[in-house]
């Protein structure tokens, strides 16, 4: 009970919020003074303890996922081999003929299985989904934040809340039926007109499909990871000290060498944790993806907007018929690649969470960043 | 002279080259702001539009027949694993925010914290793989409301606990303080003055997760599955359907009943999660206006 109120700073007036967080980065948290307190037993128990059990659950579920997944994943992993990761098939076998026995795992004959074309999908459409998210969001969050009023501020927090909370179902139905087909006959052609034949832009040329593919699917994932970098730009952009940038103004400074020498530097942290964040929810999205990704195993992507798949959306459109597989093998190949793709999500968090937490008083979004 | 006019024009050309520059940044910024309006905006308008020209009650009141009927069946169980997800993920939720505001401290404290931060971020897939491998499989539940919920608040239990710690750290110390002056016992000073000041926090909290639960479709289709019967109030054993699941399923079948449905369900999708916004919104306002100005 000693320490209830250890870490709790003094509560301040408003429009000098923004000025004690800068302190609170560089001082110490101002410590509430010792209040004198009954040194008998807290009645508290009953609630301590039920609550304590609550706090723990996360912790529980997390280990328990992991758990879960490394045990079913385990004969996967050991008839898949390394070249689970490096080679590019997906074969789950003749259910007809003699289950076989490879490395102590029975699977069926023939079964063959290489993720590479979903892994490389999953980074490609996020990557995609980044190069779009990330400037979009900081030019909005700065216009928002250093142009515009506080009364603004608040409006684009609206749609911010609106775009985290669209189910991703219907981002997908979007995608797929609306602007998938409207870009694909419109805005690509253009692309694949007059880009040059150089490095990088040369994806662009070649077929535009049907609208279902790698390109659609991360400009979709671009509007959802929107929310989670923006609304942390934001309340970084708020947190830099309004003296030094009116200082940077004062020398002389236009707006945007304001904004490129003194704000963007000083929260420079906190944004590529955000920006992580982003890209670790754009890794593991569904939905949305399975619905305009064009779902197909097994080959390479050859332009940007040729049809794919990715780790996520291969496990819910493929858990259904891997069931069939009488041995299991299918469904644990499946368990190995969400292992795969958890562990990266888990390392993105963390890493952009220890990241944060080191070189920021704003804390990261939880979850989809609402 | 000459030297110093040629000086100063070379000044006026680089200063109105970075004005220009500043300038163009502007605009791009603006452009950026409106990427980040205009889908939200066109998603909503695109499936208003779709739906609602054939919206009608009996979309709402019959259950789906193949790919006919309306979406009664989804939207009750909707309604039902949301309100499964309130208890579960409300009940524990709350109790871990207390914890976390109250009680834990020091390493403890940031290992509990941080566990529940990344388990949001963990995908809502691997999520449902794992609650179908366990519930469904292991346990012999079946595809259920059980299994469904369960998996829906491991995800959404995050969420909460954030909202309500954070809430309840705000409570200003002077009033514990004073609470405490007056010979309040500590379970009396939660209940009445932490908790009670820190409700439209946590409330915000729920009503966000709750959005978040109704919008989810990957952790629900392996553990609830899905049944166009009405569900039952069972928990384990008996499939039940949800608005997601038409949407994903009814989109691409090629019947043009079954792809009005998909969009009727988006929309009744998006009309329940925006009275969610509008509703914590209308509880934050309401908040504002009853505390006293600081």
């Amino acid at each position: 009970m000693a320490g209830a109120y250890r870490r709790r700073p003094f509560p301040l007036p408003k429009g000098k919020a923004a000025l004690a967080s800068d302190l609170a980065s560089r001082t110490e948290e101002p410590q509430a003074p010792r209040v004198f307190r009954p040194t008998t037993k807290s009645p508290l128990g009953p609630v301590k303890i039920a609550s304590a059990a609550s706090a723990v659950a996360p912790l529980l579920a997390l280990l328990a996922i992991l758990a879960i997944l490394i045990h079913q994943a385990l004969p996967a992993i050991k008839f898949n081999g390394v070249g689970f990761f490096i080679h590019n098939v997906w074969h789950p076998g003749n259910f007809y003929l003699q289950p076989q026995t490879t490395n102590g795992v029975l699977h069926p004959a023939q079964a063959e299985y290489g993720a590479w074309a979903i892994i490389a999908g999953t980074v490609l459409s996020s990557l995609i989904a980044l190069v779009i998210a990330l400037p979009a969001s900081l030019g909005a969050a700065l216009v928002v934040s250093k142009l515009l009023g506080p009364r603004v501020r608040n409006a684009l927090g609206v749609f911010l809340e609106l775009l985290a909370g669209i189910p991703s179902v219907v981002f997908g139905l979007w995608g797929t039926l609306t602007i998938g087909p409207l870009l694909s006959r419109d805005v690509y052609p253009i692309f694949a007109k007059h880009m040059p034949d150089v490095i990088i832009l040369r994806w662009f040329r070649g077929s535009t499909g049907a609208g279902e593919g790698l390109l659609t699917s991360g400009i979709i994932l671009a509007a959802m990871i929107i929310p989670i970098i923006a609304s942390t730009s934001r309340d970084l952009f708020a947190q830099v000290p309004k003296l030094t940038e009116e200082g940077a103004e004062a020398l002389g400074m236009t707006r945007m060498e304001v904004t490129t020498k003194v704000t963007l530097p000083w929260v420079s942290a906190g944004i590529i944790g955000a920006t992580v964040l982003g890209l670790a929810r754009a890794l593991g999205e569904t939905m949305a993806v399975a619905m305009v990704s064009g779902s197909v195993l097994g080959t390479l992507p050859t332009n940007i907007y040729a049809t794919f798949n990715t780790i996520a959306a291969t496990i819910v459109t493929t858990l259904d018929s891997a069931l069939i597989d009488g041995t299991g093998l299918a469904v644990r190949t499946l368990a190995e690649a969400a292992l795969a793709l958890m562990v990266v999500t888990l390392l993105a968090n963390v890493g952009a969470r220890l990241l944060v937490r080191k070189v920021s008083t704003t804390a990261l979004p939880v979850g989809r960043g609402v | 002279m000459a030297r110093n006019a040629e000086a100063l024009t070379r000044i006026g050309v680089r200063t109105r080259r970075r004005k220009a520059a500043s300038g163009a940044a502007i605009s791009l910024g603006v452009i950026a702001l409106a990427l980040v309006i205009v889908p939200s905006v066109w998603i909503v308008a695109q499936v208003a539009f779709k739906a609602l020209p054939h919206m009608s009650w009996s979309v709402i009141t019959t259950p789906g027949v193949g790919l006919g009927g309306g979406l009664q069946n989804e939207i009750v169980g909707t309604l039902l694993i949301t309100f499964g997800v309130a208890v579960v993920a409300g009940f524990i939720g709350v109790m871990s925010g207390i914890y976390l505001s109250q009680f834990a401290h020091g390493r403890a404290a940031s290992v509990l914290r941080g566990a529940s931060e990344v388990l949001a971020g963990i995908p809502s897939i691997v999520v449902g793989y794992v609650g179908y491998i366990s519930l469904v499989v292991a346990f012999h539940w079946g595809f259920s409301l059980g299994a469904g919920l369960i998996t829906l608040s491991v995800m959404v239990v995050p969420y909460i606990a954030k909202t309500t710690e954070v809430s309840l750290r705000q409570v200003p110390s002077s009033y514990v303080e004073g609470a405490e002056a007056l010979g309040l016992r500590p379970g009396q000073i939660l209940r009445t003055i932490s908790l009670r000041s820190a409700l439209p926090g946590i409330v915000t909290g729920l009503i966000v997760a709750l959005a978040i639960s109704v919008g989810e479709t990957a952790p629900l289709l392996y553990t609830a599955g899905y049944s166009q019967n009405l569900p039952h109030l069972s928990l384990t054993h008996s499939p039940l359907g949800y608005l997601t699941y038409a949407v994903w399923t009814f989109y691409n079948e090629p019947s043009a009943h079954a792809v009005q449905l998909s969009f009727d369900a988006a929309f009744l999708l998006i009309v329940l999660v925006l009275a969610l916004i509008t509703a914590s919104r209308i509880v934050v306002a309401m908040a504002s206006r009853h505390r006293e100005s600081a």
